[in-house]
């Protein structure tokens, strides 16, 4: 096998000290994580126990997409609501019986958490666990919580991935666990590849429907497609499966690290993994290396948004060339980034959490080529200036794996390819 | 509880921010837990704003709740202004913050910060988006605004535009020109635009213009009481609308009524012949209150429509609009249920719907025309070009906006009686504006091909072709093409789904 990435950094950033701070977070809460898990789960829906605001958040966060008949929905607290909990109970009910008999699709029911519901102490899983009673055996309710007090963004899915853990069954099956919900054009990537070099056993978690027999146990072992399953991670290992730690699928090196974790664990020879990997791993580097073009040299800035960060900086800078200045995420969980740590070079800074005034000060001084950061900032900076990749994007898009490499490098350097094309300045 | 998908306001909070948004030199503290922030994009995206909404939010979590919260509140506080340095600050709790109690009015009281610091009380659980406009812009007038000499010229102040709104950018611009042919002269305009020092000088005005009641009309009524500011009633959308509207002023402030109307087309549009088709169309309205009645009055009398149904989402306008359905021999619809918009708007299958984001959604669903008369709206109702409501040109605009869609109709009824047109045929894509929306032509369904009825040409494996449909379907024909010519330059008859994928890294940029 040739070598193509770049050697391993003689010292990554897996101990560099990490920049913590707090104050006001410019992201998003783990309601968001709704919109991209109910098209992966097609015969779920999600019921938010909130506000307005929570309502509001949805529709602003799910576009134009809320008028598809989308598996999602809020139940607004009212006053009366706030008066007494007994009552709150009862409403509850009331509501999940008339969307059932509406909806006799539905086969889970996730209760999702807010703030106001959490702060008023809402007991979801007993609600979840009676209503389960009632509507067994045909419908699950589960609950987890998706409050901005709790959860960042893609953590909504990590809280909803962990809420199923506990209630899937037993196997002692010898079995390949993928954790994650990706696309189902890269999920499918991923099956084939896998099943390729021999690897049959396989499930993903969450499965696209609820009847897909998925179970786990002491002969499971999981590897994830996400960086921000934590709580999923502890969830399956209190079950006895066991972790296969590896650098994320991003790009040409991840995806191959990210393979060869998974085939080594399952005793694939080195020659059946070159056959396997071969084509697709000199396509992904083709198309890689024409984004390539524009980003090498560049440097880039990450604002906390998704977990994301750390895989995608490590992607950027030894893939495409380009110089990290800040990386920032809203949690670091070293058990699961540490291999993306240890290839990622020292030099940036390395942040968790966030004050974003001070947070904007250090990018402002740095002038990135190139920041990554929410809509709430990407105009704001562009009109400062600076070249933005909204952050969003990138969980809603096919960027895991080989054939989506190159659109992966595609979607930073676009903004820059943008800025040269733009000749405003005679406007 | 009530199951929404849909909200046509946002929480009260939200109304306060599009204040805040709306005006220069002020800053508003709100605690909220994170993930609130979301807000900050309806500016910066829908109404593509380049700066961030003059607003500090907490951002509490989970373990700051036994404890701390009162103190990141203060913090938060100090540093906003420290920071921004700003005229005045609005202080505020979110929904979640409502229900931990810190009272941020009171401790931000306790700060002796050197500026003014104007405490909301917004009930998110009872009110929405309009009462929280309204009543923070009636609390910083109330704050700011003191009894002071008139102008020497006749001026005066324009009331209720804020950011997010439908169309205000462009109506302001509107009635100041023709208020300045009347001679009078804005002396200020606000929130839209404003400083806290300008509203200290609200008093000096003769009158107010209240352009939207939804988010001005609380402040007018106080600005009546106490500084002696009487106020228009009249909402100058529509072309009878916009001469009431000036001998309103007229009477108001004994100048003459003049109305340049050199560039009003509505009313020669709507008597010219091609216009005959448009009489009695059965038009369904709703909207916000102002809005729903303004385009009431324009349909039935300017257009000549019969209007088949109208209602607003906003319980504060309930009143009005109720009487107005009464004039229109018409059942108000009052909810901020869409589901129950959708139900009505299928019972009456009016011929054109003019509403808002959703009554568009509704529209395209029933197959029926709709134009966009109200917030809420979408990101392409805040456009590049001049297009006011209100006054002469929004007349224009109105008619070409209510208009287009049924021209479309028409178009597209021509297009069905010559069907059999080699040109045309039953899968022709239907326009944007109306009419149900059919599937273009699936370039997959064409007869597969054989590499030997056309020689040189490629032939698709099963599994390729499968894999092509996985692509999005916008892009999916660009993607059959790319690969068939990369097969074709490389000389191969099949292709499989490596070739799809070697082509795709092929043309990746």
């Amino acid at each position: 096998m040739t070598h193509h990435a770049p050697p391993p950094p003689a010292t990554g950033c897996r101990e560099t000290p990490v920049l913590k701070q707090r104050g006001q977070h410019e992201v998003f809460c783990g309601l968001t994580g709704i919109i991209w898990l109910h098209r992966k789960m097609q015969d779920a829906f999600f019921l938010v126990v909130g506000s307005r605001t929570c309502a509001h958040l949805l529709q602003s966060a799910a576009g134009v997409m809320i008028f598809a008949e989308p598996r999602f929905g809020t139940a607004i607290l009212e006053e009366t609501d706030l008066a007494g909990l007994a009552d709150a109970q009862a409403e509850l009910e009331r509501e999940v019986d008339r969307l059932l008999a509406r909806r006799t699709d539905i086969r889970q029911l996730f209760l999702v958490g807010s703030c106001p519901s959490e702060v008023i102490k809402l007991d979801l899983s007993r609600a979840a666990e009676k209503l389960t009673a009632r509507h067994a055996p045909k419908v699950r309710v589960l609950n987890y919580s998706g409050s901005g007090i709790e959860t960042t963004f893609t953590e909504g899915e990590d809280a909803c991935l962990a809420s199923m853990v506990p209630a899937l069954p037993e196997t002692d099956k010898r079995q390949l666990l993928l954790v994650g919900a990706l696309p189902d054009v890269v999920e499918d990537q991923a099956l084939d590849l896998l099943g390729k070099m021999g690897i049959d056993d396989i499930s993903v978690l969450p499965a696209r429907h609820a009847d897909s027999g998925l179970a786990v146990g002491p002969n499971t072992v999981f590897a994830l497609t996400q960086p921000f399953l934590g709580g999923t991670l502890a969830a399956l290992e209190r079950r006895g499966a066991r972790h296969l730690p590896a650098p994320f699928p991003f790009g040409e090196e991840g995806t191959t690290a990210w393979l060869q974790a998974v085939a080594r664990e399952f005793g694939v020879d080195e020659a059946r993994f070159d056959a396997v990997t071969g084509a697709p791993r000199a396509r992904a580097r083709k198309a890689v290396a024409k984004a390539a073009t524009t980003l090498s040299g560049k440097s880039v800035f990450f604002f906390p948004d998704s977990q994301l960060e750390i895989p995608l900086a490590r992607f950027l800078t030894r893939e495409c060339g380009m110089e990290a200045v800040e990386v920032g995420a809203p949690y670091i969980h070293k058990s699961v980034v540490g291999p993306d740590l240890d290839l990622l070079s020292q030099g940036p800074t390395i942040a968790e959490g966030q004050d974003v005034e001070l947070q904007l000060d250090r990018c402002r001084t740095a002038r990135p080529d190139l920041t990554v950061c929410g809509l709430g900032l990407a105009n704001p900076l562009e009109a400062e200036g600076l070249a933005t990749k909204w952050a969003i994007e990138l969980v809603f898009t096919p960027v895991h794996f080989y054939e989506q490499a190159g659109d992966l490098a595609a979607l930073f350097s676009r903004p820059l390819h943008r800025r040269n094309a733009l000749k405003l300045e005679a406007a | 509880m009530k199951l929404s998908v849909w909200t046509y306001e946002g929480p009260p909070h939200v109304g306060a921010l599009r204040v805040a948004t709306a005006m220069k030199g002020l800053h508003y503290v709100l605690h909220a837990p994170q993930g609130d922030t979301y807000a900050d994009l309806l500016f910066t995206m829908i109404e593509r704003r380049n700066h961030r909404p003059p607003v500090t939010y907490t951002t509490f979590q989970a373990r700051d709740l036994g404890s701390d919260t009162a103190n990141l509140f203060k913090t938060a506080c100090q540093n906003a202004y420290e920071r921004f340095q700003p005229q005045a600050m609005i202080v505020g709790a979110s929904c979640t913050a409502e229900l931990i109690q810190d009272d941020p009015g009171g401790m931000a009281e306790t700060m002796g910060l050197p500026i003014p610091v104007i405490p909301l009380d917004l009930p998110s659980y009872q009110r929405k988006e309009n009462f929280g406009a309204d009543e923070t812009f009636f609390q910083i007038t109330r704050a700011l605004a003191r009894p002071m000499d008139k102008t020497p010229q006749i001026t005066c102040n324009l009331i209720g535009p804020t950011a997010l709104g439908f169309r205000h950018r462009d109506d302001i611009t509107e009635i100041t020109a023709l208020l300045s042919d009347l001679g009078i002269s804005v002396n200020v305009c606000a929130p839209y635009g404003a400083t806290p020092q300008d509203l200290t000088r609200l008093g000096a005005a003769h009158f107010n213009v209240l352009m939207y009641p939804e988010t001005g009309e609380a402040a007018c009524r106080w600005m009546e009481r106490e500084l002696n500011l009487p106020f228009t009633k009249t909402v100058p959308i529509g072309v009878g609308a916009t001469h009431d509207f000036v001998k309103e002023v007229a009477t108001l402030t004994g100048v003459e009524p003049t109305l340049d109307t050199a560039r009003l087309r509505l009313p020669w549009y709507s008597a010219s012949v091609d216009s005959t088709y448009l009489t009695g169309k059965r038009v369904f309205l709703f909207g916000d209150g102002t809005h729903v009645a303004t385009a009431a009055r324009i349909a039935r009398d300017e257009m000549g429509f019969e209007v088949a149904g109208l209602g607003c989402y906003n319980r504060e306008m309930a009143r009005p609009i109720r009487a107005l359905a009464r004039e229109y021999g018409v059942e108000a619809l009052i909810t901020d249920d869409y589901l129950d918009v959708e139900q009505r708007i299928e019972t009456l299958a009016p011929e054109l719907i003019l509403g808002t984001q959703m009554e568009r959604h509704i529209g395209k669903r029933l197959g029926i025309p709709c134009a966009v008369i109200s917030a809420p709206v979408h990101v392409q109702d805040f456009p590049a070009r001049y297009s006011p409501q209100m006054g002469i040109e929004g007349a224009n605009v109105i008619f070409d906006t209510w208009v287009h869609p049924l021209v479309m109709g028409l178009e597209e009824h021509l297009l069905h009686m010559f069907r059999e047109d080699f040109e045309f045929h039953d899968d022709a894509g239907a326009s944007h504006h109306g009419h149900k929306a059919k599937p273009r032509p699936d370039p997959e369904a064409r007869q597969p091909v054989t590499a030997d009825e056309h020689p040189g040409t490629v032939v698709w494996l099963d599994d390729a072709e499968r894999e092509l449909k996985k692509v999005p379907f916008f892009v999916r024909g660009k993607a059959r093409r790319n690969t068939e010519s990369f097969a074709a330059e490389k000389g191969l008859s099949q292709i499989g789904i490596d070739t799809l994928y070697e082509a795709k890294a092929h043309y990746a940029r």
